[in-house]
């Protein structure tokens, strides 16, 4: 019976994932250098950052977004998402979990530098937001044919 | 954007090795009890309809879901909070809830699933009579 709906959580990785955040919490100092604009595990939204030779593409997790609520911006190389999300509870209701982010979030992720501001393409669909910008062509590596 | 390609399809979904379906991310869930029933509120981002599975096996409901992210060929991850495709959360259901009635709904990443309670055990009003 402890298992149920509203039982506590007794996930064994959860556990292991607290410590994991804890070590990292006392070690992490110790090891590479974090990034400046870097931020801790689990902060919302999640973003994954991708580069190819023609573009760098940014996947930025916020689900249950209204597209015209999210706010993007991208100067030289810093690229900054910004928007709100509004969990309501309906009234009278009893939360049990309410793991979900709920209110305001901004968050500015360092591009690499040879990005275009002026070619940026965003959608967003099913909860994910993709930002694709192209890379400027006279930084491209070119192929030097050898006669 | 000619040059991008799903990153995984339904089927290769299905035929995910056993070590892939260990890395599968616990979504964020909310959930909450109103007297007509259990919300369950999960996030999962890149997850259309086609790519959700809602289960209820016994007494527990499992939710799965692939997530299907546009990648363009040759790309190199730089930064990832993110470092799995596959979602995947288990709950234990009490046996005052009407499983075969839980309807599911998914709107950009965002699943409602209701779970409604047998109407037997709905609290009613007891209206005092007299004076």
């Amino acid at each position: 019976m402890f298992g149920y709906l509203t039982g506590f959580d007794r996930d064994f990785f959860d556990q292991f994932e607290r410590m994991r955040r804890e070590m990292d919490e006392m070690f992490g100092d110790r090891g590479s250098p974090l990034g400046i604009r870097s931020v801790a595990a689990g902060t919302y939204p999640a973003i994954n950052v991708g580069a190819s030779p023609k573009r760098v593409d940014v996947y930025v997790f916020a689900t249950g977004m209204d597209s015209k609520s999210l706010d993007i911006s991208l100067q030289q190389n810093l690229l900054t998402v910004s928007g709100e999300r509004k969990i309501e509870l309906p009234e009278g209701a009893q939360p049990y979990r309410r793991e979900r982010f709920n209110g305001s979030f901004k968050r500015v992720i360092t591009l690499p530098e040879d990005v275009d501001p002026e070619r940026v393409d965003a959608a967003y669909r099913d909860g994910v937001l993709h930002i694709s910008v192209q890379r400027k062509e006279e930084l491209q590596p070119r192929k030097i044919e050898v006669k | 954007m000619t040059d991008t390609k799903s990153m995984k399809t339904t089927e290769s979904g299905q035929l995910q090795s056993q070590a892939e379906r260990e890395t599968a991310l616990r979504p964020a869930v909310d959930i909450y009890e109103d007297s007509a029933g259990i919300t369950v509120k999960a996030d999962l981002p890149g997850v259309s309809r086609d790519r959700l599975d809602v289960q209820v096996d016994g007494n527990t409901l499992t939710i799965e879901g692939q997530a299907a992210i546009d990648m363009p060929e040759g790309m190199e991850a730089l930064y990832a909070d993110v470092n799995a495709t596959r979602f995947r959360r288990s709950f234990t259901l009490s046996n005052e809830l009407e499983a075969n009635k839980i309807s599911a709904e998914i709107n950009n990443g965002e699943l409602t699933l209701r779970l409604p309670k047998r109407a037997e055990v709905q609290p009613r009003k007891i209206e005092i009579t007299g004076s």
